[in-house]
């Protein structure tokens, strides 16, 4: 493990750190509030990141799993009355539902732009699917499904294996920034070793990686698998962030947000991702309070102008930008 | 026989492009393919790696009937191809490329010293942290066929190797595959009649998905019915 | 009896709605290859062009038949002339491209129509058979999906352009250097499938009724009819509409309309993996 061991990699572990740890003594409450569900949302971001970014595969429904992790973590919550298995059933159920979506679709062979459309209607099932839950008959032992009200009163985060010790607000950022953190790094590690190399070659050119040898549909199934884990944990943080999950999570309008994260942050890389859903996050907020332009007309521009004018994303622009300045400042 | 077809046929949309082809290849022979386009070779190869699965016909590779296995088994079973257009992952580096390739037979550990020493054997030191998608063709045909090799395969299909190469890296193909003679199964698709007469052992000619002739080098120049078939009006000595 | 003519109405009822929301979208996927996401909106528009102009007081008819394809056509030229245009071979970029219309057209309809349903009364009554009724407007749906299915068979099978779209939609290399303005038979094509959408729009807006956010609800189901459905446009929507439509139809009827939904979808799973390239991609080949 190179990587583990690279002084890029020490410095972000340890910069990253340091930013989460001071962030609640500087910042006021309602911003560590705000950036929680940011922080939530970036991990979301990265798992579409992986998946799409360095899969190759065109997850447009990752957001299924999301809401899937959201409402399992309810549904667990509220019968274990004990976050941490909850947290647990939240990653592994929405690997197996994307372990059983997938073998249909990498081993039939299925052709990445019909994926593409595929793994989008399933959300929208899913959605229609948890809309018309309403009533008394749609429960899972002590959980309401809610139809289109969702679940109200999921229970927060506690101490592992301390349902007495529930998180507080600062509690609930550290939580959630610090699996950001844990996540990326993870992912960085990843990507260097066979499985993450392989992953890639596999996105660069399917047809080579077989003829080397490498059972392509595994690698995706994989990838895939493991890009779903990661958008279940988000979505149970979520849940637990707003004591809310409710069927929009499944909504076209959602997925396309997080496709727009990517698209703007830039394909390929992980940290580009991260950027391009804090950037989302903060525009639509900042709508949403001055209301100076319905947030669906800026989302619709931002992805029109991301595809057609910044094809590969804001990432490799930065990345220009800053060896451009490194190269004047060593010439000068 | 480490490889053997029987009866190998291929048709699209009821043309046939491959016709009943019955192919034995000893361990450690050389074989030249020799044909017009259109003659069936490359589809031959295709589905000697699995890309096709054929219409009728088995193929057998080392004893194992390998006839509608997908690519990556037939690979597993050691069987390397370098395609006609140089197949690569244009975002990854040079060693990224023969580093993925040693992964699979040798595992992680070990990569590393394969990636080396093929970048070494193949003097490629100096673009081993090059985008592949930024190389010349000649250089491309050059990583793709040391990602071949240094995945150790028993049995290596090159497709036109020789295409777009300057005669300094037509002499070093030369060499290397002096090198590997006899220690792999070679079978070599080319249009270059001086560079066949260089290296060929025994060469079969395929005419209209069929094997026309079979024989040594000097057998075929000989041969009036390949002169017919493959070369039209003009002599084998025109491309010599 | 007399239930199983209400079900066989219902099960053509369900075909035929499933055939109107989709054979716009497969008819710009079949003949050029573009996966539009902004479909659900191109029938939006269309529903929203029939209520508004018959509320302006023009006729219900011309405002069904008329207003909305020609206004959602001429809107699709715009969008192929300024977006589809730029990126055509990148399909992946068309989706992405065509969803973030999708999201511009929510917004844009949100802001300027309000975020309310609007409706209009379906015409026709409703229709005894034996004890049942069932609304005389359903009967229309699906004549309007059989009519629709034989304009566009006999347009693509037996008139000039429907030859030249044909050729330009198999070998778009090969038209051009016969002389064929390709880009001006995309425009048409484009045109075409949208017209469509938004006559299937006006069709269903006294069902369903419309907002600026109905075409998530149609969305669905239509990327997966034509997807099952396959490479052929007409021929390929108008099987899987019938396969996927009768199953959801008859399991809804037994069971409830969410499983009926379920079905409908775990079928569609069966016939991909199946048939990967959908119905017509294995049989009727070559069938329009």
């Amino acid at each position: 493990m190179r990587e583990l061991k690279s002084p890029a990699f020490i410095a972000t572990a340890i910069i990253g750190l340091i930013v989460i740890l001071l962030a609640p003594h500087v910042l006021e409450l309602n911003t560590v509030f705000n950036l929680t569900v940011y922080a939530i949302m970036a991990i979301l971001a990265l798992s579409l990141g992986l998946v799409w970014g360095m899969g190759g595969i065109l997850s447009f429904g990752q957001t299924a799993f999301f809401g899937l992790g959201g409402y399992v973590y309810a549904v667990a919550a509220l019968n274990f009355g004990d976050s941490t298995p909850a947290l647990l059933v939240a990653i592994v159920i929405p690997i197996i539902f994307a372990a059983i979506v997938g073998y249909f679709a990498f081993f039939g062979r299925v052709s990445d732009v019909y994926f593409g459309v595929i793994s989008l209607t399933m959300s929208l099932i899913l959605f229609n699917l948890i809309n018309s839950t309403s009533g008394s008959g749609y429960r899972i032992g002590n959980a309401p499904l809610g139809g289109y009200n969702g679940i109200p009163s999921v229970p927060p985060l506690n101490l592992p294996f301390d349902p007495a010790n529930a998180l507080d607000f600062e509690g609930m950022f550290l939580a959630a920034a610090l699996i950001l953190l844990a996540v990326y790094l993870g992912l960085r590690v990843f990507m260097k070793s066979s499985f993450g190399r392989i992953a890639v070659s596999v996105r660069e050119n399917e047809l080579r990686a077989e003829l080397l040898g490498y059972d392509v549909r595994l690698y995706k199934l994989g990838t895939f698998c493991i890009g779903a884990g990661i958008a279940g944990l988000a979505g149970a943080l979520y849940a637990s962030w707003g004591s809310f999950i409710g069927p929009s999570a499944f909504s076209l309008s959602f997925a396309a947000q997080t496709i727009i994260w990517v698209l703007l942050g830039g394909l390929g890389t992980l940290i580009g991702p991260i950027i391009g859903c804090f950037i989302v996050q903060f525009v639509t907020m900042w709508l949403g309070e001055t209301k100076f332009i319905n947030p669906n007309i800026a989302l619709g521009l931002l992805f029109l102008v991301s595809v057609m004018v910044l094809p590969k994303g804001l990432a490799p622009v930065a990345q220009r930008v800053v060896s451009t300045l490194q190269r004047r400042g060593t010439a000068s | 026989m480490i490889l053997q077809t029987q009866g190998l046929c291929k048709t699209f949309g009821g043309v046939a492009a491959i016709a009943g082809i019955d192919f034995n290849l000893k361990q450690g022979e050389l074989r030249c393919l020799i044909g017009a386009n259109g003659a069936g070779k490359s589809t031959f190869f295709k589905m000697l790696t699995g890309q096709i699965t054929p219409t009728s016909g088995r193929i057998v590779i080392k004893g194992q009937d390998v006839t509608g296995w997908p690519s990556f088994k037939i690979a597993r079973l050691g069987v390397g191809i370098k395609t006609q257009v140089p197949s690569l992952f244009d975002g990854l580096t040079v060693s990224e490329h023969l580093h993925l390739s040693a992964l699979r037979k040798v595992g992680a550990r070990r990569a590393e010293e394969a990636t080396c020493d093929m970048l070494a054997e193949m003097e490629l030191e100096a673009l081993a942290d090059a985008s592949v998608g930024t190389l010349a063709h000649g250089q491309r045909q050059w990583v793709e066929l040391g990602m071949v090799l240094v995945g150790d395969p028993d049995i290596v299909l090159l497709d036109e190797p020789a295409a777009g190469m300057t005669q300094a890296e037509l002499q070093t193909t030369i060499s290397l595959l002096d090198k590997m003679r006899g220690r792999r199964t070679i079978i070599i698709v080319e249009h270059d009649m001086n560079f066949i007469r260089q290296i060929a052992e025994t060469v079969t000619v395929f005419h209209r998905g069929r094997v026309l002739v079979e024989d040594t080098m000097d057998g075929i120049s000989r041969n009036a019915e390949v002169r017919e078939a493959y070369l039209g009006q003009k002599g084998l000595k025109d491309h010599g | 009896m007399d239930a199983t003519i209400l079900l066989l109405v219902q099960i053509l009822y369900g075909a035929a709605s499933l055939f109107l929301i989709s054979i716009g979208l497969a008819v710009i996927f079949g003949m050029m290859g573009v996966i539009n996401f902004a479909h659900g909106e191109f029938l939006m528009i269309g529903g929203f062009a029939f209520v508004l102009s018959q509320r302006a007081g023009v006729n219900f008819w011309v405002a069904m038949f008329v207003v909305a394809p020609l206004v959602v056509a001429i809107f699709g030229v715009i969008i192929e002339r300024t977006i589809i245009r730029w990126l055509y071979g990148r399909v992946v970029d068309t989706i992405l491209a065509t969803w973030g219309l999708s999201l511009l057209l929510i917004g844009i309809a949100s802001t300027t129509l309000g975020y309310y349903q609007e409706g209009v009364a379906p015409p026709f009554g409703s229709v005894q058979i034996g004890n049942y009724s069932e609304g005389g407007y359903t009967f229309f749906v699906i004549g309007v999906a059989f009519f629709i299915l034989a304009l566009l068979y006999g347009l693509l099978r037996f008139t000039q352009f429907g030859l030249i779209a044909r050729g330009t939609m198999q070998n778009p290399a090969m038209a051009a250097a016969l002389g064929v303005n390709v880009s001006y038979v995309y425009s048409i094509t484009f045109a075409l499938g949208a017209a469509v959408s938004g006559l299937a729009g006006a069709v269903l807006a006294p069902i369903a009724g419309v907002m600026p956010v109905i075409g998530a609800t149609y969305i669905a189901k239509s990327f997966i009819t034509v997807i099952t459905g396959g490479a052929s446009p007409v021929a390929g929507t108008a099987l899987a509409a019938g396969i996927l439509g009768s199953t959801g139809q008859i399991t809804a009827f037994l069971t409830t309309a969410v499983i009926g939904e379920v079905v409908l979808l775990a079928t569609a799973i069966v016939i991909l993996r199946l048939l990967p390239a959908g119905i017509t991609g294995r049989f009727f080949k070559g069938a329009i």
